[in-house]
């Protein structure tokens, strides 16, 4: 398959540009900002996305999805990352979705239409300290009869506040650090036990800090093996890894679009500042990333869609890659802009904090170019 | 169903392909290049590093596939995109190596197809592809670098010939070449106006070569001198004048080559290499955690740039790339290069500065290191790529 988009894979982009454009630009975020929503998105605006088939993006058309790949999801995120549009669409139209294709019939039936239609919101709760590290899972789920008693805390799950689905990695046997002795539950958030603290973030966005006190499930809500769940763990991972990649290609670009902009018309010393080469060899330097960036991404995704055995590797090199052009993408976007990048009415700083949080997500530069290096024997 | 009919055909051709190359690829040619002495570059002067290497080129280019992209009337294999992704693909899986690398196939080739005329590309194109004829590139010159559309060599009307006047500098190979393209100015008043892009044999009377010695201690450029050498008229290629078009076209194939430098295909691999050099801790990592995140970080844009060369080709081949885009592939490609053999200089340690021991292989490792700073200096340095990436891609002003 060539790596650059086909013509189907073009028309879904011609399509969702500009609707998020149009629907939800960064003024959006801002507005939901400053009125301190609680939620940190908009559910009208999810309900849109239902409507436009973009929750069911990788959903298979008998469960009532566009049955698309993460290339198709990959085009709906950056342009997500582009607008700033704050929505839960990685969490779950990528990750809930994703597990929930390795589950059994009656959680799919459960847990699809919604996804699929715009209502449900799912989280994913796998961490558990500052820095990610998803194989290390202390939470413990104790055999109860037929069933588990969950115990313990996740951070960093975005929109775990609102989600009506959380799927979340316990420990079901051996010690905290072990590979083996997982296990993917997908729970309702409703379920009594469960609370979950929202806590604001840089770029305003919520992710909650998640308490299990003693959560009774049954066998139902397994997805996947019982103590073997690093399997779809890993799968779920690799597309959400590749998912925020995609976001941050998006958020580079709108970053650097208006960085270009104005640098084509900011004058000092009565010439247009684009025109010093001071600055073009930076802004050509970070087209450059940006571009291999965009590669290695899409090359990510084409993997996940073929099952390739390199998908794992793939998506830990798009998700350092497009974090560290992104990152670059949106320091000089504030440099380039000078003081007025540093102003809040300004938005260029929204961009610069919403990267940050994206590239921590799921593994920063370092964790996956340590990932990769021991995927690779040294 | 045309995809999917289509989809049969080229797996019949990969099959076909595979058993063929079985088949037709000495074993000694099935095994990586030791050396820079391993290239077959083909030629009236070139020596055959074997008959395993002469005879996997005859049997390449008899069918084309030395060129397996450019059409079969002009010798080439006359293979679709689709099916030349194919044929490279089942080469690098069973280690078959290049069977024959030019300046002819990678630049000049590309720009005779587009501004050839016919007698022209009858002439030029099969021997390229057989292997006949080596081609050298008179670009630079001593005043003429970067800026190189400043360049005085001089190709002066004389009726039925020009009389070629000048010097070039860097010009690869020049003294193991059989013919050169060479840019020749024409009209003085105009700057890219004035050149004229000139074919001639570097055996006509006037041309003579000088070796420049280089920080590796290698010599692989020369100074070219041109004392009153006629050309035929019709061994101008495109319009008189024009010579700045088809130099421009020709560059950005040769970014595209330049750029490859980078893939990951090229030599040991970097973190292989600083195992055997430095071992493994008790977790099975590199022992030396510094060194090991410096690789790692390369690795991850290694890797991407390879991905990034795929695309790019891909994108190539269905004509859908920015006409700049050779400009960032070129400077990111050569900077990764660099930056990989600085990581092997240091994962070499002192043993990697030894510059004539028998163990070091008379300094391998140190000339490799300092034959890949010209990288980002030949075929328009990483600076001017920069420049035209800003200008042509980012329509940043000019000034």
């Amino acid at each position: 398959m060539p790596l650059f988009h086909d013509e189907d894979q073009e028309t879904l982009a011609d399509t969702v540009a500009p609707f998020m454009a149009d629907r939800a630009p960064v003024s959006h975020l801002r507005k939901l900002r400053d009125a301190d929503d609680p939620a940190g998105f908009s559910r009208d605006l999810w309900r849109e996305f239902g409507e436009m088939g973009f929750t069911g993006v990788l959903v298979d058309e008998t469960d009532g999805g566009l049955g698309m790949g993460h290339v198709e999801a990959g085009i709906v995120l950056e342009e997500i990352g582009r607008n700033l549009t704050p929505s839960p669409f990685i969490g779950t139209a990528v990750g809930a979705v994703e597990a929930l294709r390795l589950a059994d019939p009656a959680l799919k039936e459960a847990w699809l239409p919604g996804i699929v239609s715009g209502e449900t919101v799912a989280a994913l709760a796998l961490d558990e300290a500052a820095r990610h590290r998803p194989q290390r899972v202390a939470l413990k789920a104790e055999r109860q009869g037929n069933g588990f008693r969950l115990t313990g805390a996740k951070q960093f799950v975005p929109f775990g506040h609102e989600a009506d689905l959380l799927l979340v990695s316990a420990r079901t046997a051996g010690g905290p650090c072990d590979e083996d002795g997982v296990t993917l539950f997908a729970l309702p958030r409703s379920h009594p036990g469960i609370t979950a603290q929202a806590e604001r973030l840089a770029d305003s966005s919520l992710a909650a800090r998640i308490d299990l006190d003693g959560v009774d499930v049954d066998g139902s809500m397994v997805i996947g093996d019982i103590d073997d769940g690093r399997a779809v763990l890993n799968r779920v991972l690799s597309a959400v890894r590749t998912g925020a990649s995609a976001e941050m290609v998006g958020v580079a670009g709108g970053a650097s679009t208006m960085t270009l902009d104005y640098i084509k018309q900011r004058k000092q010393f009565g010439r247009i500042i684009g025109s010093y080469q001071a600055l073009q060899h930076r802004a050509a330097h970070l087209y450059a990333e940006m571009e291999v960036a965009r590669a290695a991404t899409l090359k990510a995704q084409q993997s996940l869609d073929a099952g390739s055995e390199s998908a794992t590797r793939d998506a830990s090199v798009a998700k350092a890659m497009a974090g560290m052009a992104s990152g670059l993408a949106v320091r000089e976007a504030v440099q380039m802009h000078g003081g007025i990048g540093m102003t809040d009415e300004y938005d260029v700083g929204f961009f610069m904090k919403r990267q940050r949080v994206l590239a921590e997500l799921y593994g920063d530069a370092d964790f996956h170019a340590d990932r990769l290096a021991r995927m690779e024997g040294y | 169903m045309a995809d999917s009919a289509a989809a049969d055909d080229l797996e019949d051709f990969r099959r076909d392909a595979r058993a063929w190359l079985e088949n037709s690829c000495p074993p000694e040619m099935r095994t990586p290049m030791r050396s820079e002495k391993d290239i077959c570059w083909g030629g009236r002067k070139f020596t055959f590093a074997s008959d395993a290497q002469k005879q996997w080129l005859e049997v390449m280019a008899g069918r084309g596939w030395t060129v397996p992209d450019w059409p079969a009337e002009y010798g080439g294999g006359g293979l679709s995109p689709a099916e030349t992704k194919v044929l490279r693909q089942e080469m690098a899986a069973l280690g078959c190596r290049v069977p024959l690398q030019s300046f002819g196939i990678s630049m000049l080739g590309p720009a005779l197809l587009k501004y050839g005329t016919e007698e022209q590309k009858q002439e030029h194109l099969p021997k390229i592809v057989r292997g006949e004829i080596r081609w050298c590139q008179g670009y630079s010159e001593p005043n003429a670098g970067s800026d190189l559309a400043s360049l005085a060599t001089s190709a002066e009307d004389k009726g039925d010939h020009y009389l070629v006047n000048g010097q070039k500098v860097w010009t690869s190979y020049a003294d193991e070449a059989d013919w050169i393209f060479c840019l020749t100015r024409t009209d003085a008043s105009q700057k890219q106006g004035g050149i004229t892009f000139l074919l001639f044999d570097m055996e006509s009377q006037g041309v003579s070569t000088r070796p420049i010695r280089l920080i590796s201690g290698a010599s692989p450029f020369c100074e070219t001198f041109f004392d009153d050498v006629k050309v035929p008229k019709d061994q101008v290629l495109g319009e008189v004048n024009d010579g700045w078009s088809v130099a421009k076209y020709l560059l950005g194939h040769e970014r595209e080559m330049i750029s490859g430098m980078g893939g990951r295909s090229q030599g040991p691999s970097l973190s292989d290499f600083a195992l055997g050099k430095l071992g493994a801790d008790e977790q099975g990592r590199l022992d030396d955690p510094v060194l090991r995140a410096r690789i790692a970080m390369h690795e991850v844009r290694s890797h991407a740039f390879a991905a990034m060369s795929e695309r790019f080709m891909d994108q190539l081949k269905a004509g859908k790339i920015h006409p700049a885009q050779p400009s960032m592939m070129k400077y990111y490609g050569t900077e990764l290069n660099k930056d990989r053999h600085e990581l092997l200089m240091a994962a070499g340690g002192s043993d990697a500065l030894e510059w004539e021991s028998e163990g070091s292989g008379e300094g391998k490792a140190a000339r490799a290191w300092l034959r890949t700073k010209a990288n980002s200096i030949e075929g328009g340095t990483s600076e001017i790529q920069l420049n035209i990436i800003a200008k042509r891609i980012l329509e940043l002003p000019e000034g």
